[in-house]
């Protein structure tokens, strides 16, 4: 994880020299005083709304005083039908602290960059309603990765996962000027696997992927999935695919707990595609013996 | 410092292509994008993408129907390149693996779609970009192209000679989020901007959070003029706590409009008697903002979409994801009860002016993508065009920037002869409050490339030293929620020239009080505050060129709608808007539209609804 600051190069030496701590000490509390005081009449103009929402924020920075330890922070923000997880902490950093820090883009849950621990379980925050949830809102970070800053979690991993899975079609006979043909069918069977959006979510819900590192974990096999069973890339590829999720880390790994299949934003049966694979591998298995 | 031969800057649908097609023409190639690959906005796409793919359809008749689109601003050079390319971009995805939806003999699916005459919109269920963005992603992890994500790039490095068409762009400064260091990336060859589109400058928008329109406002402050940013396109049915998109696929089934007094709009108020809620997308948002207006929106805001009627067993059938968008989105259960929607801000025609080879005056500085303007959609994009352009745009510039030979661009960019000058009649000055604060490095021809990189790199040390360690003054998310309120209030989908002007002053106060503007996280981990403050800065940019140039045209075509002018001005106004920032203070002129085409010039012809 790449919380420090790596050694500076000629350019950017200024820049290192000009966040000295006590110089960033001194605006850190007076920011904090006046912040104090936003806060204080931001909870005056909620309190005129008839509902507010209370949520309790993970809070962590490894750079700055006060924050080194991790915490709870509250917020009181006020609620409207309809508001999301997203929209709550959306409010909670534009109106109360601007350093609340998450990630977030499309709101509409195809990006997947929302992935956090809500009220104890993995969620886009930009699916959920704060309604379907009981007060106060908890809002942590993924559990099993590590934290770069408030709910911001390092995802090196996960995205190296996905990638060692050959992450991409191969196939050497394309008809020349036109499109290849697949039957309807082989489309709906891949078709849940292909709709990931790389949340993690999954990979966070896996006590499997906790306790082993090197575990390809739920979201890259059911990317194997995705073009093992594409009936476009042909048998042999299919073999070479068989032989990468059947490697030590690979699908024999997996426990069946359902886990990743219970938080998945996008209703992929994630067990059950890593079910199917080891079947394949095994009869794939049976065929050389 | 990095290096490399061709930097594309954005990692979505353009951005990807771009990167792939250099990498195929040898060049060392990397990605510098503010979110990772897969994050990027091209993944909402729903439709699909237009291709002129079976036989009866042409891509003569494609380019045909794209210029009529265009309400004939489109240039025809541009639109024929488009339409004659896309055809074996899409059958390129295709081969890269991409799950189109499929014909019974396992051939890709087409489907109708507005405004097209003949079903050529290729898709994957209703969620083609998400299968087009990640195709494209797998494509450059196989290539192993390499990717800077989550790296913000704030400055572009250009040479600071006094004319824009003599300056050169050497790199670019970025950002990189998890620590805050600024580093300069050199590129040898060229810089693709591919930043997507612009939507949060208003305050209702189908766009993503990302969508800042940072690669404009960059390359527009280091003298490229943007082109035609009058013609923002909105859409009439999203939801009016997020702005997600509920697709035209609701009305296509037979979904009903009605007002507060439980009122089928369309017919009983006479908006399209013959065509009802299946009339365009600018007459639909008319109409639902004309209802509010007069007092007969539900909760001033909104009206209702009902697709009850349907019967459960249908609406599950085929309208299964408005279900969920409905229900995640607004708490919604669209088969107990009307779904809330209002329009919304969906997509920029305009943007960085570029040639058909993706460059634009400065040399080396290429654009693709929403935030370019090649001028395919001219005053009105059809659904299903915007895909293409990124692919067929994207590998052009991919292609030109890594040393392709693409032939002599038609389409001029910069000043030229044909350049006429405009006039802006605005209430208060317009652009930078201190014009000392200039993107362009310094010293020009005079020094080399380096050192015009690292100066850039200097500035943009010095501009964020100043942010951070300003400790008091206005927060960005403040400036940018009124930003966004005064672009909603009055550069909306109805457009008076009072109402414009006030829109400029609004903008204008924007601008003093990023004067003012602070960073309260003092923390360079992760500092979204940092970068949202930059980001605000670019929507202030963009709005300003957005109103000015809708106060400029005074004619109603495609969607730019204005009170005082209810009528197509062809003889005036068959010419793009553009927008030159010179000195810190944005001037007007325009150039010619290009309808001769290969074999045919089009003519304008009336665009009935
Ligand atoms: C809801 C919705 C539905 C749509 N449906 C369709 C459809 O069916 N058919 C169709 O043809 N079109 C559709 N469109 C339009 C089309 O999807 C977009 O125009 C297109 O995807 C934009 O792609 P892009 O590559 O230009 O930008 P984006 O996909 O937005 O990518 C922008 C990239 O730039 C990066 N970036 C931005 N700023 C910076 C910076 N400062 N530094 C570094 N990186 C930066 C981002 O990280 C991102 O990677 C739709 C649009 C929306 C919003
Ligand atoms: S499989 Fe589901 S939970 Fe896992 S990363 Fe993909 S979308 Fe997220
Ligand atoms: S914000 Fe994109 S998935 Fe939630």
């Amino acid at each position: 994880m790449s919380t420090q600051i790596p050694e500076t190069e000629s350019e950017s030496e200024e820049l290192a020299q000009s966040s000295k701590p006590e110089h960033q000490q001194r605006r850190m509390a007076e920011k904090r005083e006046r912040r104090v005081e936003r806060e204080a009449e931001a909870e005056a103009d909620a309190a005129a709304f008839d509902e507010t929402i209370h949520l309790k924020v993970f809070r962590y920075d490894p750079e700055v005083e006060g924050k080194k330890e991790p915490r709870f922070d509250d917020f009181h923000v006020p609620f409207k039908q309809g508001m999301t997880v997203l929209d709550a902490l959306m409010q909670a950093r534009d109106i109360f602290d601007s350093s609340l820090t998450f990630r977030h883009s499309c709101r509409q849950a195809i990006c997947g960059s929302d992935a956090m621990f809500v009220n104890g379980k993995q969620r886009l925050c930009c699916k959920t309603q704060i309604s379907d949830l009981s007060e106060p809102v908890r809002v942590e970070p993924l559990p099993h990765q590590e934290v770069v800053k408030d709910l911001v979690v390092d995802m090196e991993h996960f995205y190296d996962q996905m990638e060692s899975v050959e992450p991409y079609f191969q196939t050497n006979d394309l008809p020349a000027g036109e499109e290849q043909r697949q039957t309807r069918e082989n489309r709906e069977k891949v078709k849940m696997s292909t709709r990931c959006i790389w949340c993690g979510a999954c990979m966070s819900s896996c006590n499997i992927a906790a306790g082993d590192n090197e575990y390809l974990g739920p979201a890259a096999l059911n990317k194997a999935y995705r073009f093992a069973m594409d009936e476009r890339e042909g048998e042999d590829m299919k073999q070479h695919r068989l032989q990468i999720i059947e490697e030590e880390h690979g699908v024999w790994r997996c426990q069946t707990q359902f886990s990743c299949t219970n938080v998945c934003p996008k209703d992929i049966p994630l067990t059950e595609h890593i079910q199917e694979l080891k079947r394949e591998a095994v009869k794939n298995n049976l065929k050389f013996w | 410092m990095h290096e490399h031969d061709v930097i594309v800057v954005g990692a979505g649908g353009a951005g990807l292509r771009a990167a792939v097609a250099a990498h195929e023409e040898g060049a060392d190639v990397a990605m510098v994008t503010k979110l990772h690959p897969v994050r990027s906005h091209t993944g909402a796409a729903e439709g699909g993408i237009n291709a002129a793919l079976r036989e009866g359809d042409s891509w003569e008749s494609h380019a045909y129907d794209t210029m009529k689109g265009s309400d004939f601003l489109g240039d025809a050079p541009a639109i024929e390149t488009l339409c004659q390319t896309s055809p074996d971009e899409v059958i390129q995805l295709e081969h890269w693996g991409m799950p189109f939806s499929r014909e019974e003999d396992g051939r890709v699916s087409q489907r109708p779609f507005g405004g097209l005459s003949f079903p050529r919109t290729t898709y994957a269920g209703a969620e083609t970009g998400h299968h087009l963005l990640h195709t494209m992603y797998e494509q450059v992890v196989k290539r192993g192209i390499t990717v800077y994500d989550e790296w913000y790039v704030s400055r572009l490095a250009v040479t600071d000679h006094d004319d824009p068409e003599d300056r050169t762009c050497h790199g670019v400064v970025a950002i990189d989020i998890q620590t805050g260091r600024v580093e300069g990336f050199k590129a040898n060859k060229g810089v693709i901007i591919a930043t997507g589109g612009p939507g949060q400058a208003f305050d209702h928008t189908t766009n993503a959070v990302s969508c800042t329109g940072d690669g404009p406002a960059m390359a527009y402050r280091a003298g490229v003029p943007l082109e035609d940013m009058e013609f923002i396109q909105f859409h009439p049915t999203t939801l009016p706590s997020t702005g997600v998109l509920i697709s035209e696929g609701v009305r296509g089934e037979g979904g009903i409009l009605y007002n507060a007094n439980g009122e089928r709009l369309m017919f009983e108020y006479g908006y399209a008697n013959n065509d009802g809620e299946l009339a365009s997308r600018d007459v639909v948002a008319r109409a639902e903002l004309t209802e509010v207006n007069e007092g007969r929106g539900i909760e001033d805001e909104y009206v209702h979409l009902d697709m009850r009627h349907l019967g459960d067993e249908r609406i599950i059938d085929r309208l299964e994801n408005i279900l969920h968008l409905a229900a995640d989105f607004e708490g919604v259960d669209g088969l107990e009860r009307p779904m809330p929607v209002k329009p919304g801000q969906h997509y920029a025609m305009g943007g960085i002016e570029t040639d058909e080879n993706g460059e634009t005056c400065i040399a080396g500085l290429y654009a693709a993508g929403e935030c370019a303007c090649v001028s395919v959609h001219g005053a009105n994009r059809l659904g299903g065009n915007a895909l293409p352009e990124l692919i067929v745009y994207g590998a052009r510039a991919g292609r030109h920037a890594a040393g392709t030979d693409l032939g002599e661009a038609q389409i001029q960019t910069g000043r030229s002869a044909k350049s006429e000058e405009g006039n802006i009649d605005s209430p208060v000055p317009l652009g930078a409050v201190d014009a000392t604060d200039e993107d362009v490095a310094a010293d020009g021809a005079a020094v080399d490339v380096e050192t015009v990189i690292s100066k850039a790199v200097e500035a943009e040390n010095a501009r964020i030293e100043r942010l951070m360690t300003k400790d008091e003054g206005l927060q960005h998310a403040e400036i940018r929620h009124k930003l966004q309120k005064a672009m909603t209030a009055n550069v909306n989908v109805f457009r008076t020239e009072d109402g414009l002007k006030q829109a400029l002053r609004d903008i204008r106060e924007a601008r003093e009080a990023y004067e003012d503007v602070y960073v309260a996280d003092p923390s360079r981990t992760f500092n979204t505050d940092l970068i949202h403050t930059i980001e605000t800065q670019n929507l202030i940019d963009i709005a300003e060129t957005i109103t000015a140039g809708a106060l400029a045209r005074t004619e109603f075509r495609g969607a730019h709608w204005r009170a005082e002018h209810q009528e197509r001005k062809d003889e005036e106004w068959i010419k793009h808007t553009l927008m030159a920032w010179n000195d810190g203070s944005p001037e007007l002129y325009y150039k010619p539209v290009i309808l001769e085409g290969e074999e045919k010039t089009y003519e304008p012809k009336v665009r009935s609804y």
